[in-house]
């Protein structure tokens, strides 16, 4: 019985890419449509894997002219030191123009308040907002990807945000072919994600291909941790451990790099970026569900978060 | 065959290619499970995403896991238990990396769907095997065809609920293949399937023999993501120009793009549109490696042989094989407001990387997706998920390939001018394909 028109040939032709390829081509794309339609583009980076491949693909996007943009990162105050001074000697590195916005100046100052659960990753969203607001960006790249969490499996290319940094699902624009829409009205901006079809996988073999340096505390080393929430986290100044969370050393790495108060680390034997890839390969828990507390706190987290202008 | 679900290695992930697809079927269609299941078989779920919909199946009092609460992303959705916007899905075998758009099929969100197969290389139609074609079917058949997706799957689902009866499936497979045919689909691939049970989804069906084809997964894997792209003709729409003015660099002037379709090749006489001047491929660089051919879909920077004025929004193509320019556009188009697009509007039409102002002449007739394609003519608006013909006269002269001929080159948006809303998608040329004569359907699908 028949039942196609034509049967499917099983080869692919040497013309396909791979997918590694394929991915950097539409993030180069993306990162010089921005450069061609926005006035004044931003990339958000903190250090972290993510934003490190975007800087990345920022730079070969536009070699050998420099990145014709300059970056910005909100400091939580709880950053991971390694990660600061691996932020820093890659800004010097690479002529780059960094602004930080620290959350610790809004405490300071009363225009934010310590919470409760010591838990600074809620607290950006002002800082970054009034970042975009005063230094006039109409353009932020952000390293999110859509396979992270569930309300970001909608998310556009090109997100909307309005004066408040909202964001807000019905203006959100249909995304067709390679067409994306910067237009914005005067006081909003875009939110730009480049990675957008990355997954974490495809991003450490990324890194791989590419030699690309990253934190040490990305590879397995022996650190003072304790268990809060299912989760290993680093013991220091920032509030933990409370007096029944005994300190131990256990050999860890991090999976994502945030606020040292809610990012946690897994047990891991992985010091090469093969042993981690392998490691992610066979891992039974998505990045965040593993290792990020501030997911955790409702089914809709992120959603919230979202919508008041987080990335 | 066998599907490729072992654990994946290193060694498997470095030369696998990326496919990207889309599914479309109503909403009883059991399409959440399917795409439910084509994650979780593919070991593509994790453990916390499946305790999170073990819970959730629990709190809503179903026995067994519900797969479909996989995908489903927004509150808002949750709370009125449909699907109201495209959500793309990641997974991975050893063979392949797939990127899913996952539409929702109702009625209202044709745009939805058109969303999805834009960008897609293979689009799943799932019908309800007890109540075979449908209008919805027609439907989605219709937005394949139209969007000229290169490869399409018709998966029979439910068969578990009409005894996995081959009679049912062959009548089924026969009436859609005929009526995508008569729309100019190439290529359509039948699979009876039960979604819920896991039947030739991933693993090989045990309750019908009869049925000698791939499992949905097997065909993912399998069906070509590229063609031989030495025949199309190139186009490349410059993005940006590189400039460095560097003490290292101080001449360097190289143009930024993305390839839209076609080969480019050293030494190629290339033409600028639209101003026309021509020129040489001087050199191409590939994002650090300085290459004699480069091709679609690669983003690169070409450099030319003589010092001629180019910019964004600028097309460059081969002499031989270069797009006519012009200012009157007619084309199929969906439009996805509710701001409805009416004959004498201004807009602003985004074409490749040049965006200009159009005007909208006339809207020839809307098009009945569901029943018979009957055409009505000369509709006093468009409204949101119609599709219909637009007649279009730009202020610029614009190098618009046939939608037909290159998907990039003859896509546009209409957006409006005042708020920058994406109000129409727009493909040049007429809406379907004509019936491919009997030695063309060997061939395994369109060329992009």
């Amino acid at each position: 019985m028949t039942t196609s028109i034509a049967p499917a040939e099983s080869t692919d032709s040497p013309y396909a890419l791979s997918h590694l390829d394929a991915l950097e081509s539409e993030s180069v794309h993306i990162f010089r449509e921005v450069a061609g339609e926005f006035e004044r583009p931003v990339l958000l980076f903190s250090g972290g894997k993510d934003s490190i491949v975007m800087l990345h693909l920022a730079l070969k996007a536009f070699a050998p002219a420099p990145v014709p943009f300059t970056l910005l990162h909100v400091d939580t105050g709880h950053n991971f030191p390694e990660v600061l001074d691996f932020r820093d000697r890659t800004v010097a590195e690479h002529s780059l123009r960094l602004h930080v916005a620290k959350v610790q100046d809004y405490i300071d100052d009363g225009r934010l308040r310590e919470r409760p659960d010591g838990t600074r990753n809620p607290l950006q969203t002002l800082p970054l907002t009034d970042a975009i607001r005063e230094l006039r960006f109409d353009a932020v790249f952000g390293g999110g990807r859509r396979d992270e969490e569930k309300a970001r499996a909608k998310e556009r290319v090109f997100s909307l945000r309005d004066e408040f940094s909202q964001w807000d699902p019905r203006r959100q624009r249909p995304e067709l072919w390679q067409l994306y829409n910067g237009r914005h009205a005067p006081g909003e901006h875009v939110r730009v994600f480049p990675l957008s079809n990355w997954t974490e996988l495809d991003v450490w073999q990324y890194i791989a291909r590419e030699g690309i340096a990253l934190p040490e505390i990305y590879f397995a080393h022996e650190r003072e941790v304790f268990r809060r929430g299912g989760m290993w986290l680093t013991a220091g100044e920032w509030g933990g451990p409370k007096a029944d969370e005994p300190v131990e050393t256990r050999t860890v790495r991090y999976r994502t790099v945030g606020d040292m108060s809610c990012t946690g680390a897994v047990d891991s034997d992985a010091t090469t970026l093969d042993a981690v890839i392998t490691e992610i390969a066979a891992s039974r828990l998505t990045e965040r569900g593993a290792t990020r507390a501030d997911d955790k706190l409702s089914e809709a987290a992120m959603e919230d978060r979202k919508r008041e202008g987080y990335f | 065959m066998t599907s490729t679900t072992d654990p994946l290695t290193p060694e498997h992930l470095s030369a696998t290619t990326l496919l990207r697809f889309a599914t479309a079927g109503s909403v009883d269609d059991g399409k959440s499970t399917l795409v439910g299941r084509l994650l979780h078989d593919s070991k593509s779920v994790l453990a916390d995403q499946l305790e999170a919909v073990e819970r959730a199946s629990q709190v809503r009092g179903h026995s067994a896991p519900d797969l479909a609460l996989l995908t489903d992303g927004l509150r808002a959705e949750r709370e009125q238990g449909i699907t109201i916007d495209v959500a793309y899905r990641y997974f991975a075998t050893a063979r392949r990396r797939f990127i899913l758009a996952d539409t929702p099929g109702h009625v209202q969100y044709t745009r939805n769907m058109v969303t999805g197969a834009s960008t897609a290389e293979l689009a799943v139609v799932l019908v309800d095997a007890r109540n075979g074609v449908v209008e919805q079917t027609r439907r989605h058949a219709a937005v394949a065809a139209l969007l000229r997706v290169p490869h399409v799957v018709l998966a029979v689902n439910k068969m578990d609920l009409v005894d996995y009866a081959e009679p049912v499936f062959a009548a089924i497979a026969r009436e859609f293949i005929a009526y995508a045919a008569s729309l100019g689909v190439p290529e359509v691939t039948a699979i009876p399937i039960s979604a819920l049970a896991g039947d030739n989804v991933v693993e090989p069906s045990a309750h019908m023999d009869w049925y000698g084809g791939p499992t949905v997964l097997e065909h993912l894997e399998t069906v070509p993501v590229s063609h031989d792209l030495t025949d199309c003709p190139a186009r490349f729409p410059v993005q940006y120009v590189i400039r460095p003015q560097s003490a290292e660099h101080p001449d360097y002037r190289g143009y930024a793009g993305r390839i839209a379709s076609g080969m480019l090749r050293v030494g190629e006489q290339v033409t600028v549109l639209p101003s026309g001047a021509t020129t040489t491929i001087a050199g191409l660089d590939a994002l650090g490696r300085s290459v004699d051919t480069a091709w679609a879909p690669q983003s690169v920077t070409v450099l030319l042989a003589d010092d001629i004025d180019v910019s964004r929004g600028d097309l460059i193509a081969p002499v031989a094989t270069a797009p006519e320019v012009t200012q009157d556009i007619r084309a199929t188009v969906c439009h996805l407001h509710e701001r409805p697009l009416k004959v004498g509007e201004r807009v602003l039409l985004k074409h490749g990387t040049r965006t200009v102002k159009a005007i909208v002449k006339a809207l020839p007739y809307r098009i009945d997706l569901s029943h018979s394609l009957a055409h009505d003519n000369e509709p006093a608006q468009l409204d949101v998920n119609d599709i219909g013909a637009v007649v279009l006269r730009t202020a610029e002269p614009l190098p618009v390939d046939a939608y037909a001929e290159s998907r990039l080159t003859g896509s546009f948006l209409l957006i409006d001018p005042a708020d920058g809303t994406t109000l129409t998608a727009g493909m040049a040329g007429e809406p379907f394909a004509a019936q491919p004569a009997a030695d063309e359907a060997a061939d395994e699908g369109w060329d992009f």
